[in-house]
């Protein structure tokens, strides 16, 4: 196949290689992932679209800037090793990333063929090329800088705070992660599902940071367990706080307490974390709803309505405030989301939830709403439209509507300096904060958003703390 | 692997202490925290308040109640045994200061959060009158700890088969109508600690309970824990797990606990068929 030689315009006029996919009927019942995952051949095709732009867009809009013609190049010449070597110096959860991130809005939606049509699929490829080396590859670790004798302390083992011990582990610090749960990953590992992010990867990339030599101690609150003083008079020189933006946010309104209401965080934990779905051959039980609200419209909600699909819900509904193109879940999720049969009700609020003499959930009374002038944030404020109230019936609702900073740690660490919302304040450049040898980044900094963002902090920070050991404050 | 270096079972082997190593919170556990503890891969994650903890022997004890599948799965681990994890000091500690007259009324497995705080009143300087209950003798838990943690100790017993006969509100009445108190702190199951905070109320006594709502993290991460306090909502395991009685709404915390009955009747039976199998074996 002369691949190489064919036109410009040919290539363009291919269509997008499809990743296979479980269909909608059977997957909605399952935990396995969706996506099935490109086959070389499907790969190599798709990387033949790419136009090996001269100044590639999609690279502008990658965050952490990944050289995506380079990788899908060696793709196509059917070097995968290399491929994923040359990803790794960029980005190093791409198994990962290439599952998670909203590329309609990064890399993909900056792509030059997105302009005319369908832009090169470069999530899948970039997972093709990390399935393709957990499964094929030697496992040969990266090289490593010669001991610098320096300790370095990182709380929250999310993508933020793994990304900073993977780089100072390589740049030879001993590195030693602590984590409030008894088991690392943060939101990849308790909040998204298995069947869009298999916990397996989750697991082997921070098995591959442990063969680094990061020492990864579970079960520790940093805050009670251990305070960020004792950490420096233990000899730690630096500590990295990645604790993501861990609080549920609840509506606020009547009944919000009946039996029968969970935050999304509650609701996801005991399916992800804990693997409730597996009840009772596991011991943490999770409520199974017949009719389930899920209320927002993130990647949040997304993950919840589905999971109460697949734990057998006869009927789910997403209830969100503002219109399908205002919602900020990842394209394809509210696509599989709607293939599956969750049923939306845009452009609705909840009023006050309904209960019976015992206290459990019934339904819900909802009120319309329509779009008014934009806010703040520049999307049009969803008003209430009145006399429209009107009720639904459900035994479940998960309330995914957002999460703030959870306090635990920064009202422990008093000099800490903390923003109106309780994030931590930091140079935008370096990650530092307020309080010297302390860095921090991810949720914890922004408030929630991406895994590619957290990871982008965690290397900024990861890079001011190797200069701060070897330089100074 | 955090090891069992101590085990004693109590209240006819319904109630299980055991004295575990954990260094890191025996140095850092303050009266009123718990802790909470996963004994396996496939194990719930279940809180249980310190009753007491060695820093020098980085040992911390609990003592619980077996009520359904997890406790039923603490109590078959022996000495040199132990649990996958255990998470804390979580909570915040009590409030102890010198008050003055201070009475701690505690129920049921309750007595084993209470010991601690007692003995914390009265090495502060209040005259602490300790008040126990079970509903029968045999039931009855830590009565010589709680001697010694105060000043006196009044017994109770809901069949009279042992002290006084009746409810512990019976007892706390009683001392009510005799003396000004500073401070009572009630500990136990939900309806006792919403008799004594009812009562406690009509003698304007400022009155602390220790809620057990269902948890899943223990660092306010979830919200399950979430309880009503004086019409706001507040989550238990970081905002609490103390507070003041006459400010909470039982009735919904009682609702809550309800929230996995059935859930916890299916997974308690299939244990107990599979134990019962096994020990025939
Ligand atoms: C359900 C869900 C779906 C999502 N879907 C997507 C998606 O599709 N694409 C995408 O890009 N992003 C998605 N996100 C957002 C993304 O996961 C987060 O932005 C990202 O994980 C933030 O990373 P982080 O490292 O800052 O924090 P986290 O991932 O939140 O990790 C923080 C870690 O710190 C630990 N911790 C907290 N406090 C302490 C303490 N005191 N001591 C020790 N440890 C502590 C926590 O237990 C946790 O493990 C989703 C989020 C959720 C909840
Ligand atoms: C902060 C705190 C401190 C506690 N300290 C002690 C203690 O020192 N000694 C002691 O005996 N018990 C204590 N408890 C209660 C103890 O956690 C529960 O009895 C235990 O979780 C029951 O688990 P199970 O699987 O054996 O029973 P299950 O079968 O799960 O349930 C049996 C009963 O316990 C209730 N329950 C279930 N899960 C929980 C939970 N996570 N928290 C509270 N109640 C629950 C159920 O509603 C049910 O009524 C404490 C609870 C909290 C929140
Ligand atoms: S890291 Fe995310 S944004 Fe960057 S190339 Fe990969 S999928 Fe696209
Ligand atoms: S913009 Fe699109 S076509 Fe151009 S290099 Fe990037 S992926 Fe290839
Ligand atoms: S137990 Fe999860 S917030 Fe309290």
């Amino acid at each position: 196949m002369s691949v190489e030689t064919t036109a410009k315009e040919k290539k363009q006029k291919k269509s997008r290689m499809q990743m296979p996919e479980q269909p909608p009927q059977v997957r909605a019942r399952n935990f396995l992932e969706v996506p099935t995952g490109y086959t070389p051949e499907m790969a190599r095709e798709e990387a033949s679209r790419c136009l090996q732009c001269k100044n590639p867009g999609c690279v502008e809009g990658c965050p952490v800037g990944v050289d995506i013609p380079g990788f899908i190049k060696l793709i196509h010449e059917g070097e995968f090793t290399q491929s994923i070597r040359h990803i790794w110096t960029m980005n190093s959860l791409p198994a990962v990333c290439g599952r998670v991130c909203p590329q309609e809005i990064q890399c993909e939606g900056k792509c030059i063929l997105a302009k005319k049509g369908e832009p090169v699929a470069i999530g899948n490829l970039e997972r093709f090329a990390a399935d393709w080396e957990r499964a094929h590859g030697t496992g040969a670790l990266p090289p490593k800088a010669a001991a610098s004798g320096k300790k370095v302390a990182v709380v929250g083992a999310g993508p933020a705070g793994l990304t900073v011990a993977g780089d100072l582990i390589q740049k030879g610090h001993d590195v030693t992660v602590f984590e409030a749960f008894h088991k690392p990953g943060g939101v990849l590992l308790y909040g998204i599902p298995e069947f869009r992010l298999p916990k397996e990867i989750v697991a082997q990339e921070v098995n591959f940071l442990e063969r680094l030599g990061v020492k990864v101690e579970c079960n520790a609150v940093v805050g009670r367990t251990v305070t960020l003083d004792e950490l420096f008079a233990q000899g730690f020189q630096a500590i990295f706080l990645g604790v993501g933006a861990g609080l549920p946010k609840f509506m606020n309104i009547p009944g919000e307490n009946l039996v029968g209401i969970l935050s999304a965080n509650e609701y996801l934990t005991r399916a992800n974390l804990m693997k409730a779905y597996l009840f009772p051959k596991v011991d943490t039980p999770i409520p199974r709803g017949k009719e389930v609200v899920v209320l927002g419209g993130g990647n949040v909600a997304m993950d919840s309505a589905r999971t109460a699909l697949r734990l057998g819900a006869d009927r789910v509904r997403l209830v969100y405030r503002r219109s399908r193109e205002e919602m900020p879940a990842r394209a394809a999720e509210a696509h599989h989301a709607e293939e599956e049969g969750i049923e939306f009700f845009l452009l609705t609020n909840p009023v006050r939830y309904l209960g019976n003499e015992k206290g459990r959930l019934t339904g819900m009374e909802c009120i319309k709403m329509e779009l008014g002038e934009p806010d703040a944030s520049g999307r049009r404020r969803p008003v209430a439209v009145k006399g429209s109230e009107f009720k639904i019936d459900c035994d479940l609702c998960i309330v995914a509507v957002g999460t703030g900073a959870n306090p635990l740690l920064t009202s422990s660490t008093p000099d800490l300096k903390l923003n109106k919302w309780g994030y931590i304040d930091t140079d935008p450049k370096t990650g530092k904060t307020r309080k010297k040898g302390v860095w921090a980044g991810g949720d914890i900094v922004t408030g929630s958003a991406t895994v590619i963002l957290a990871m982008g902090a965690g290397r900024g920070a990861a890079n001011s703390i190797h200069d701060y050991l070897n330089y100074g404050w | 692997m955090f090891k069992i270096v101590k085990r004693e079972e109590m209240s006819q082997g319904t109630v299980v202490l055991n004295e575990i190593e954990a260094p890191l919170i025996a140095r850092k556990a303050k009266p009123g925290q718990f802790v909470i503890l996963k004994a396996n891969d496939t194990g719930e994650r279940i809180p249980l308040t310190m009753a007491y903890t060695d820093a020098d022997k980085g040992i911390i004890a609990v003592i619980y109640q077996v009520v359904g599948k997890s406790t039923a799965l603490f109590k078959t681990l022996k000495v040199g045994e132990g649990y996958q994890d255990v998470i804390g000091p979580l909570g915040k500690p009590t409030h102890v200061e010198k008050l003055g007259k201070v009475v701690c009324v505690g129920g049921g497995t309750g007595v084993a959060v209470l010991h601690p705080i007692t003995r914390a009143m009265k090495e502060a300087g209040n005259r602490v009158t300790a008040i126990i209950g079970a509903r029968t003798k045999e039931l009855l838990i830590l009565e010589g700890f709680m001697k010694s943690a105060s000043h006196e100790l009044h017994v109770c017993t809901d069949d009279g088969s042992y002290g006084r006969h009746g409810f512990v509100t019976h007892a706390l009445k009683d001392i009510l109508d005799k003396e000004k108190i500073d401070l009572v702190v009630a500990i136990g199951p939900v309806p006792m600690m919403k008799f004594v905070s009812k009562l406690t109320k009509e003698y304007n006594v400022p009155t602390l309970v220790s809620l057990n709502p269902i948890m899943v993290d223990g660092t306010g991460m979830c919200g399950g824990c979430r309880v009503s306090v004086g019409g706001k909502n507040q989550f238990a395991c970081v905002d609490g797990p103390e507070f003041d009685g006459h400010q909470v709404d039982f009735d919904e915390l009682m609702m809550r606990l309800q929230a996995y009955c059935e859930e916890e009747k299916m997974c308690h039976n299939e244990f107990c068929m599979l134990e019962e199998a096994w020990h025939k074996k």
